[in-house]
């Protein structure tokens, strides 16, 4: 099987959507780059370099690079899904939220129901996201409670490249405005993608390793530094469970509680603001309907209550580190 | 522009099918028999009737919280849009969106839409779909002079203007946002310079007048339809009733007032100029007025003999799994 990037295999699922759908547009501030400039054409190709190429195969009408506006960005694109286009709008930064979360929030989230359920709005946001990065209190949070928050939204949020072009070809297909979130620090990740066109379900956990001490749970980046801090607890002879749900919205249940029932301990990893966070409301499922199945009170790793801080000294305390998982996991399992 | 008499038979009926509409809502509003809260189009009429009569029922139209003249002129059902107001059933939306929210996709109703400024952004996404599908139709997006203040139709505007899409402003300048009058919260004065200022072509007309609006959308949806790209009308005209259903309009003066329903009604204006030319009777005109009543009076009575939604549609239409 090939190894792709995880930036590749994203522009991997885009061009074989393009191919097989003429409907599929990518609409976004650079997504080609170079319009109206004096060099060439395809000059980012997306900033992160995901839809580099894209150009060249679709054309400028495929594949459209707009000013920077978002509200504009992100209405357009949800009014071209209502009347049979299916966009594919990049945020660029999710943080850009703060500029278009109207068009977001009471618009492109609200068409089906609020119009009776007849209307569809297949529509994807992508987005960026995260810290480590060096970009600041702007650039840098996680904010996928937000939109996780919000009903009638789908928030997707990929681990691997394998998960991140299944995902995001289930997303293009999907008929609900689906919101597509790219860890900064993933990009570069390898990883076996198949050349094949596949879609990842929504609503579907992905249990990246087997343990029954305890269960931990993990998005995007923080996966990984689940599977660090697993590796170390193993080498002191504790085994845990490490479960990434993929989507938060829809958010698979069941998987995180069949483990609990096995394991008895919890500890959430999550890279965002603890308050109101989906740490906070996979730890409110577990408690609700899993209570008796645990022996040790559920923690969450987080990071805290602050924006994100430049200085990479401040910044590194900022993310959760292996260090603080694995404490807490020694914690859960010595708890009595 | 001259008009057939079937045009101008279509363009009263249409008109007076509206301001109909809307009384009634008025009067079942004040009557305490409609939920929520309402925003009548009562003395705009001309301005949705000169602009959707270009439209075909493939065309779009995104619109305000003001939305029901809209609505009607671009082919709703009346009924169904009662049914909706009074949260029935089988209102154009089931009974989930209200009056703020009427859509009706099949007639290229992209949405009332609760947000002032919401809708210019979905616009020009129709009019990208039009563009992209070379289909040829066209886009309109109704908004107030208060949404004309508001950054989102300012970004809409200028993405049209750069991908040169099928996309017309129609701004409805009634001179108030609110409770605010235009004279102190546009800065410029000037709607229709704005949209100039955006690079597309601009003009202001009197909405009171269908003629004149009738006239200049024929240009500028020609010019859409060519590939010629966005265009911007401001349509100045006169909100008949408040900002809401109730509004007591103390920011109105009395003389004011009065001069709104006596000197500015466009159904009055109209009536007065096909009489006078002798295109149309008093008899024909009042057979109108008629069968609008009682299409409107049928509408209420539907819709209050219309049925709940069931209470299990509260989950439905939504994705969920908690």
């Amino acid at each position: 099987m090939p190894k792709l990037s995880f930036r590749q295999s994203l522009n991997d699922a885009l061009r074989s959507e393009m191919r097989r759908d003429p409907t599929v547009v990518i609409i976004g501030e650079d997504v080609a780059g170079g319009a109206g400039g004096t060099g060439v054409d395809d000059a980012y190709g997306g900033i992160m370099g995901v839809t580099r190429g894209l150009v060249g195969e679709f054309g400028r009408e495929r594949v459209i690079d707009t000013p920077i506006t978002e509200s504009a960005i992100i209405g357009m694109a949800a009014g071209a899904a209502i009347t049979g286009l299916r966009p594919v709008a990049e945020l660029m930064f999710v943080d850009f939220l703060g500029v278009c979360f109207d068009q977001i929030l009471n618009q492109a989230a609200k068409f089906r129901y609020m119009f009776g359920g007849r209307v569809r709005t297949p529509l994807v946001i992508r987005a960026m996201f995260g810290a480590g990065f060096n970009a600041g209190a702007q650039h840098s949070q996680c904010l996928y409670s937000f939109f996780t928050h919000i009903p009638g939204l789908k928030v997707v949020i990929p681990s691997s490249p394998y998960d991140a072009k299944g995902l995001l070809i289930q997303a293009i297909r999907d008929d609900d405005p689906v919101v597509f979130l790219e860890h900064t620090k993933l990009y570069d990740l390898e990883g076996e993608v198949p050349a094949d066109s596949y879609a990842v379900p929504f609503g579907e956990a992905n249990v990246l390793r087997e343990g029954g001490d305890l269960t931990i749970v993990a998005l995007a980046r923080m996966t990984h530094m689940a599977l660090g801090a697993a590796a170390t607890l193993a080498s002191k002879g504790i085994e845990a469970t490490v479960i990434d749900p993929r989507t938060t919205s829809p958010l698979d249940e069941e998987t995180i509680l069949e483990s609990i029932e096995e394991t008895g301990r919890l500890l959430v990893v999550d890279e965002s603001n603890p308050r109101c966070s989906v740490a906070s409301e996979i730890a409110a499922v577990v408690a609700e309907r899993a209570f008796r199945d645990l022996k040790a009170p559920i923690r969450r790793i987080t990071a805290p209550h602050t924006p994100v801080p430049f200085s990479p000294v401040l910044e590194n305390a900022y993310i959760p580190s292996n260090a603080s998982i694995e404490a807490a996991a020694m914690e859960l399992v010595r708890w009595s | 522009m001259s008009l057939d008499r079937d045009s101008l038979l279509l363009a009263y009926t249409t008109m007076r099918r509206i301001r109909e509409f809307e009384e009634r809502v008025n009067s079942e509003f004040v009557a305490g028999r409609i939920p929520g809260f309402l925003h009548l189009y009562s003395g705009e009429e001309a301005i949705a009737v000169g602009v959707c009569m270009h439209l075909d029922a493939g065309d779009y139209i995104g619109s305000t919280h003001r939305g029901h003249g809209h609505s009607i002129a671009k082919g709703c059902d009346p009924r169904r849009m009662m049914l909706e107001i009074l949260g029935k059933a089988d209102g154009l939306c089931a009974g989930k969106g209200g009056s703020m929210h009427i859509a009706d996709l099949q007639h290229g109703m992209l949405g009332a839409n609760a947000i002032v400024g919401g809708s210019p952004p979905l616009v020009i996404g129709a009019a990208l779909t039009a563009k992209t599908l070379k289909s040829l139709r066209v886009a309109v997006a109704f908004t107030g002079d208060g949404g004309s203040n508001q950054g989102t139709v300012f970004e809409a505007m200028n993405m049209a203007v750069v991908l040169q899409l099928p996309a017309i402003f129609v701004i409805e300048n009634n001179g108030y946002g609110e409770g605010t009058a235009v004279e102190y919260a546009v800065g410029a004065k000037d709607v229709a310079k704005r949209g100039a200022g955006f690079g597309m072509p601009a003009v202001a007309v009197d909405g009171t007048d269908f003629f004149a609006v009738y006239d200049v959308m024929a240009a500028v949806v020609t010019r859409a339809r060519a590939g010629g790209g966005p265009s911007f009308i401001e349509a100045r005209c006169v909100r008949i009733h408040g900002h809401y259903c109730g509004d007591p309009q103390t920011y109105r003066s009395k003389e004011e007032l009065a001069q709104a329903r006596e000197v500015h009604d466009p159904i009055t204006a109209f009536r007065r100029r096909v009489l006078a030319s002798g295109q149309l009777t008093s008899a024909e005109l009042d057979s109108i007025d008629q069968s609008a009543a009682e299409e409107m009076d049928a509408a209420v009575a539907a819709a209050h003999s219309g049925s709940v939604p069931a209470v299990e549609t509260l989950y439905t239409d939504v994705y969920s799994t908690y």
